[in-house]
């Protein structure tokens, strides 16, 4: 590549903005898509990103805890998405359709 | 070398959530998540994370994934959304806002950052002592005795919730044959 890239120092701070970005396109996302499923993967996008942080944080501090909290996070993670395509699965059973503005019943 | 992996995977990571949310099939969207998720893994591999690279990939890029492409295979795919046309100003609303978060995040990341002041209790790698190579204790054994010393309850915790998780989903997503155990899944839709 050429010099000028490779001479650039990566300090904490580089990945704090892209965990920011990534952050902020899993919730902009979330706000335009109608597909629950697309909804779920933002929200997967947005845990991710604050993993990232996370990561860059311990690696700054050079502290294990916060490599251990993004296992929680994971575990978190994987526990919402069963849970949450299997309320997916059982909306379109009724439904026929997956997109949020069917799901309107509590709409004041 | 380091600056250039990151360009390259940071690029990947943003124009794989970039794809998530704009492709219009939500295979194509599951696809470019695998894309973002083994890129950040990269990331991780870059700070010094080794194991939780390795959990992402196996968790986050192949479990989740494949749950997610599963459950499109299973209900297709949903065609309405492309129709919806009363949504457009609430997407400049949403746009707005996105650009709104990202200033904020932006001024957090962007201010200096103190040294760490943290106490060193469980430092990422053993330090060099009396100049000899370093201790034999590598990410993983950091990470473990973390884990089960400090966060021993949290562990105990997050196997009950996953315990839970699954009859949670398994009760939801059953099938019920008569009409009378029904009446949870209506109360859903």
């Amino acid at each position: 590549m050429t010099p000028l890239l490779g001479a650039v120092k990566i300090t904490t701070e580089y990945y704090l903005a892209v965990g920011a970005l990534m952050f902020t396109i899993g919730a902009v996302g979330l706000l335009i898509r109608r597909n629950t499923l697309i909804m779920f993967m933002c929200v997967e996008l947005m845990l991710n990103a604050v993993n990232l942080t996370f990561v860059a944080f311990a690696k700054r501090l050079n502290d294990a805890h916060g490599q251990a909290i993004v296992f929680f996070t994971l575990v978190v993670a994987a526990a919402e998405v069963a849970v949450g395509l299997a309320i997916i699965v059982a909306i379109f059973r009724r439904r026929q359709g997956v997109t949020a503005d069917d799901v309107d019943l509590l709409k004041g | 070398m380091e600056a250039i992996v990151f360009f390259i995977f940071s690029g990947l990571v943003l124009s794989g959530a970039l794809g998530v949310v704009l492709f219009r099939h939500p295979v194509y969207s599951a696809l470019s998540l695998v894309a973002a998720m083994i890129s950040v893994a990269v990331l991780f591999l870059q700070q010094d994370a080794d194991l939780v690279a390795i959990v992402q990939i196996v968790v986050y890029a192949s479990a989740i994934t494949v749950l997610f492409l599963f459950v499109i295979m299973l209900l297709g795919v949903d065609k309405r959304e492309e129709r919806d046309t009363s949504f457009k100003s609430a997407r400049i609303v949403a746009v707005l806002l996105g650009i709104l978060m990202l200033v904020g995040l932006g001024t957090i990341a962007g201010r200096e950052l103190s040294a760490g002041t943290a106490p060193q209790t469980h430092p990422l790698t053993a330090p060099a002592t009396d100049g000899v190579a370093p201790a034999d204790e590598g990410n993983v054994e950091a990470l473990a005795k973390v884990l089960f010393t400090d966060y021993i309850w949290a562990v105990e915790a997050v196997s009950v919730m996953l315990v839970i998780a699954v009859v949670g989903s398994v009760v939801l997503a059953r099938r019920s044959r008569s009409g009378v155990a029904r009446s949870s899944g209506e109360a859903l839709a």
